[in-house]
């Protein structure tokens, strides 16, 4: 008879809510009618929201679980409400968009939740094997989920080209694992760091870093291994694009600052180089592939990976500043792309997806709020204040500046600058471009509009009132320890 | 294992091993490489290596063979013509091949020269007990997350795949 260790019920709510959520839509989706199935998205909402609320009421807690191989912190919990806000938002924007599509339902709903587990799993693990299979469970519901609109080809090619070159990608991570398993003798965070600290870095770890920075470096579409991102948030569902750039970015993400922050931290000095020019790589292709676009979907996709290339700058100035800066940028990215992406879906219709940036022409006089928020998420995404994108922005620069990357923080700048022109040439659209042609009108959609009220009172909100939440991810940061 | 055993075993194992390269028709070639996975899950068992040993079987005698037997049947592998063969193609597998040769035989040499004492094992090591003892308590967070990985696998096939 095998003895079980203590379980921590505790550290493992998160995950088990919205899988269990899951489930539930799986199995009540067997017998349901397919004009019910909106039902099944509520269901969803609900399990979510429960996650969110228990996330933050376990924020301050701080406590290891499973031998060390898990944890309950609050960098966890403040990722999970990161997690729960793109979920809640994707159901929200999918209930009409899935009436206009030919995509199931029930799967749909049902994979987004357990990619969530992935998620949240993957913010938790303090230890490489929960990391890699938090990974795993993550990618791949989404790669089922980007291909999930069988009947059109680019959904087809995107899950594809998203499954092998992902499977690729994993491929480094676990081969950088079974390095640095090899190099300090243990798997767990804590003992890595312990060994690092100890006995400074030897070549096998070095390369086996290496190999983690190309395995997170594709998650989360840094330059050179963004090739994918442009072709995949095309070709799927743009829920699932909009899900794609926040929630799976989020949660690679948080890997990747728990294990280079804490725990590679003790060699900060070997692997900041390689980031810093990943960072200028990343940010510089995005912007500049951006600009030619037009498609705005597709520019969404290159400036997802200009933003990345914002993130990888927090992670180099690292220490407090920076890591905050990180936590809080991927709640404002998180927000103004979500909006984005929401108001790409309002303008499309049954069998046109509607996204060129000659399809937003005239959009301010015809629909006048819809052009209004997309006028917000565009000035934020491009860091404009009083909103949250230049908050963020300032934030993530200024910790550079005072971590002494100042070309960094220059560079940075600069490309958000280029990034001005292709945002700006939205707006420029909506507002003082005719549309040649007159589209029939948009039919209601008032989750839709909900998701997209939601997202630009919290862009506009959080950048006119920074502290509380800068307060926040500062405190969750310093949980790492 | 001594030394009987491991000829009983070596001899028909490489003598298979060679069919899989030399045969011309691909589906013989798939059907020794079934014995062969079966002698090397034979090997694991006599190294007190039963876990290993079954999923030897399971794993690959039994559903990366069937992959194997789909894929030469989806493509209608005939036997294999000669003159399709590049000979660059060739050049290159034998120079693979004398390197690989090489290498072995190099770090043989040297494994033999300082020969150490092979570890003692812990107790059970390598039996179904022994690995679930570890799955249920060491790794019983990984091991609840790949349920639900491979519920995901099940559900995104069916999606994936259905009418």
């Amino acid at each position: 008879m095998i003895k079980l260790p203590p379980v921590n019920w505790l550290s493992l709510l998160p995950a088990i809510i919205p899988a269990f959520t899951g489930i539930l839509v799986l199995c009540w989706d067997l017998g349901m009618k397919n004009e019910e199935r909106h039902r099944l998205a509520w269901l969803g909402i609900l399990g979510l929201a429960i996650t969110a609320v228990v996330s933050f009421c376990l924020l301050g807690r701080n406590e290891p679980a499973f031998n060390g191989s898990y944890t309950l912190d609050s960098y966890a919990m403040f990722f999970n409400l990161i997690f729960c806000l793109a979920g809640i938002l994707t159901f929200l924007m999918s209930i009409q968009y899935l009436h206009t599509s030919d995509i199931h339902a029930g799967e749909y709903y049902a994979l987004i939740l357990f990619a969530i587990v992935g998620m949240v799993v993957m913010a938790a693990a303090t230890d490489l094997v929960n990391i890699f299979l938090g990974l795993e469970t993550m990618s791949i519901a989404v790669y089922v989920l980007a291909g999930i609109w069988r009947q059109r080809l680019q959904s087809n090619e995107a899950a594809l080209k998203y499954f092998l070159l992902g499977a690729f990608a994993s491929g480094f991570l676990l081969y950088g694992i079974a390095l640095l398993y090899g190099a300090t003798g243990s798997i767990q965070l804590g003992k890595i760091a312990m060994h690092v600290n100890e006995h400074g870095a030897s070549t096998i770890l070095l390369i086996g870093v290496a190999m983690l920075i190309v395995g997170f470096g594709f998650k989360v579409a840094a330059a050179p291994f963004h090739v994918w991102t442009p072709d995949v948030y095309e070709g799927a569902p743009t829920t699932i694009t909009a899900f794609m750039a926040v929630g799976v970015k989020a949660a690679a993400f948080a890997a990747f600052a728990r294990v280079f922050l804490h725990t590679l931290g003790g060699i900060h000095g070997q692997w900041e180089g390689i980031l810093w020019v990943l960072a200028v790589l990343t940010m510089t292709v995005g912007n500049i592939t951006a600009l030619v676009q037009n498609n705005v979907k597709r520019m969404l996709a290159y400036s997802s990976i200009a933003h990345a290339g914002y993130l990888l700058v927090a992670m180099v100035a690292g220490k407090e500043l920076g890591g905050a800066a990180l936590m809080y940028y991927l709640v404002a990215y998180g927000l103004m792309n979500l909006g984005a992406f929401g108001v790409i879906i309002a303008v499309g219709r049954r069998g046109e997806p509607n996204e060129e940036f000659a399809d937003f022409a005239g959009l301010g006089f015809r629909y006048p709020l819809l052009a209004l928020a997309m006028t917000v998420f565009m000035l934020s995404l491009t860091g404009i204040p009083p909103l949250v994108g230049f908050v963020g922005k300032f934030y993530i620069f200024s910790a550079a500046v005072k971590a002494g990357y100042l070309w960094l923080a220059v560079i940075g700048v600069l490309n958000s600058v280029i990034s001005a022109y292709y945002y700006i040439r939205v707006i420029v659209s909506m507002y003082m471009h005719e549309g040649d042609k007159v589209p029939e009108k948009l039919s209601a959609r008032p989750a839709l509009a909900v998701a997209i009220l939601i997202a630009a009172v919290g862009t506009i909100w959080l950048g006119v009132f920074p502290s509380a939440s800068m307060a926040l991810s500062r405190l969750s940061f310093l949980a790492l320890g | 294992m001594d030394l009987l055993t491991f000829f009983m075993l070596a001899v028909p194992l490489v003598l298979f091993a060679a069919v899989v390269i030399l045969h011309p028709s691909p589906v013989y070639s798939a059907m020794s490489l079934v014995v062969v996975m079966s002698f090397l899950a034979l090997y694991f068992f006599f190294l007190d290596a039963h876990m290993l040993g079954w999923f030897q079987i399971i794993v690959y005698a039994g559903s990366i063979m069937v992959l194997f037997l789909f894929v030469i049947m989806l493509l209608n592998l005939q036997n294999d013509p000669q003159e399709h063969q590049q000979p660059s193609l060739r050049t290159a597998s034998r120079i693979g091949g004398a390197v690989l040769i090489a290498e072995l035989v190099f770090l043989f040499s040297r494994s033999s020269s300082s020969e150490k004492a092979a570890a003692e094992l812990p107790e059970g090591f390598g039996t179904v007990v022994a690995l679930s003892e570890k799955l249920f308590t060491d790794f019983l967070i990984p091991f609840e997350i790949t349920s639900i990985l491979l519920l995901i696998a099940a559900v995104g096939a069916v999606v994936l795949a259905k009418r």
